[in-house]
């Protein structure tokens, strides 16, 4: 172990155990400690409830994922690639971009319901356009050098593609998809605190009106560790896919 | 064996408000090493994009073996001061790259890719990222990339201007050594009287605004050349001195002096 881990692991234990102190000198309804939050997870898991409920949270965020990723590349690249396209759409793409999304919530519950579809286009919403963005980015921000390159050394149309504006634009794609995550789960939580039927949101609300606090932490939690994993997740996909771009081994 | 000629060629910016170049005539025989000198902001680099279709040109004629040239041709290299590799690509695939977009076989890539690696003395770094190496290292590569498509004519653009002294040298006594063995007709820019003496077997002389040919200099030392016995030669001195007096009346007459020889 380095000395960053021993300074972190440290950190953590001295941070929990001020916290469980502290905690526990607090009236329950208002926070909580440790211990009891584990409790918490401990009952809700084994009684099965924490594990429906984020079964359909994880299922509207794949969905979503998907979709805004799709559509995110496709619309980014065709605006990347042609001028009419982007100064068609653009004016559009960014005030959506601009607005906060939670804005147009109550009106997708509107008119697609509570069910799994409504969330996945509130999902889809929050995460379509720092991936269509960046795409789009990535696109146009091709090297006028290596462009000169290949058109000097007669690459076609789709050698174009795949020797240079794809493997150019990968990393913005893949940072676009990074930012796009963590939106995605706001939009998940604010999606289920709207529709409040099911899902991690929907626990949050349920027990904060409850006032089992210790209960309350744990969606929280379970979101939290969620956001990070799927963050390194990303990290480590851009690591692999872009492996040029680690400037650490520079000489 | 191919021939170049270019004849009255011009090309303008801005509408026509800024002439580039005007009047070019060239011939430019098989084999033969072409060295552009020139201050800076003479065209000369519009010239060679122009030869390799990568600019329009607004008047004149290219002809290359006879055929007239209108769009970049698959056996002309160019040479970027830029390097122009792709930072995604190992150096073996941006060797590589000109004959992949050429289909050629695997097996025959592989072979012409690694013959080009021993030549330019790169080997153990095929697998190296470009960052991951130095200018004069990532120059190597680019001149291999145009090597290995076998072209009839070489374009080389300040291909050495990004590199330190010492590696500008190096590259220079390189370039040499490779084309004593890889024979090629070469047009070549560059602002530096030197270089242009070791490596042309004529010098063309371009003035500024509008960008013309002033003059055409051969260079009467024998080959094979190195920069030792180029230097010690006596007709050297009297060529250099020659150029930078014809270099140093152009930069005279504008009162500037942006460019360095």
């Amino acid at each position: 172990m380095n000395r960053k881990t021993i300074v972190r692991l440290v950190s953590l234990v001295v941070v929990l155990l001020l916290w469980e102190y502290y905690g526990r000198r607090v009236n329950p309804i208002l926070f909580t400690y440790p211990l009891a939050i584990a409790r918490a997870f401990v009952s809700l898991v084994s009684s099965g409830e924490l594990q429906s409920y984020m079964k359909e949270s994880l299922l509207v965020l794949t969905y979503a994922s998907v979709l805004a990723i799709i559509v995110g590349v496709v619309l980014g690249v065709i605006m990347g690639r042609s001028s009419m396209v982007e100064w068609a759409t653009d004016i559009y793409v960014n005030a959506l971009y601009s607005t906060p999304m939670v804005a147009v919530v109550p009106l997708i519950v509107l008119w697609f319901g509570f069910r799994v579809p409504a969330k996945v286009i509130i999902v889809f919403l929050f995460m379509v356009f720092p991936v269509l963005l960046n795409t789009y980015e990535g696109v146009k921000n091709v090297d006028r050098n290596l462009q000169e390159v290949a058109r000097s050394f007669c690459s076609n149309e789709r050698q174009l593609w795949r020797h240079l504006i794809i493997p150019s634009s990968i990393p913005f794609i893949v940072a676009g998809v990074r930012l796009a995550i963590g939106r995605g789960l706001v939009g998940m939580i604010v999606a289920e605190f709207y529709t409040s039927v099911t899902g991690l949101g929907y626990m949050i609300v349920r027990y904060a009106n409850a006032l089992e606090t210790d209960k309350l932490f744990v969606p929280i939690v379970v979101v939290m560790i969620l956001g990070v994993g799927l963050m390194s997740l990303a990290k480590w996909v851009e690591g692999r896919i872009a492996p040029w771009r680690n400037s650490e081994d520079r000489e | 064996m191919t021939k170049i000629v270019i004849r009255n060629l011009a090309k303008t910016y801005g509408g026509g408000r800024v002439v580039a170049l005007e009047d070019i005539n060239l011939e430019v025989e098989p084999y033969e090493s072409i060295c552009i000198l020139g201050p800076s902001g003479c065209g000369k680099t519009t010239l060679l994009r122009i030869l390799d279709c990568l600019i329009p040109r607004d008047r004149g004629e290219i002809f290359m073996s006879g055929e007239r040239v209108g769009r970049p041709r698959p056996d002309v290299a160019m040479v970027f001061q830029h390097f122009g590799l792709f930072p995604w690509k190992r150096l073996d695939e941006n060797i590589a790259y000109g004959l992949q977009l050429r289909g050629s076989p695997k097996e025959e890539t592989a072979t012409t890719v690694s013959r080009y690696i021993q030549l330019m003395g790169l080997k153990g770094f095929e697998k190296s990222y470009p960052h991951q190496l130095s200018g004069g290292m990532q120059q190597r590569a680019g001149l291999a990339r145009a090597l290995a498509i076998n072209p009839s004519l070489l374009l080389l653009d300040e291909p050495f201007g990004a590199l330190d002294a010492q590696t500008r040298e190096m590259m220079q006594e390189e370039l040499l050594r490779v084309l004593e063995t890889e024979k090629k007709t070469m047009i070549f820019v560059t602002h530096s009287i030197d270089e242009a003496i070791l490596l042309g077997d004529r010098i063309v002389m371009m003035s500024r605004r509008p960008g013309r040919i002033r003059e055409i200099i051969p260079v009467d030392i024998p080959r094979p050349r190195k920069i030792i016995s180029v230097r010690a030669h006596p007709r050297y001195i009297d060529l250099r001195a020659r150029l930078w007096e014809m270099l140093k009346q152009d930069l005279d007459r504008d009162g500037t002096r942006e460019g360095d020889a």
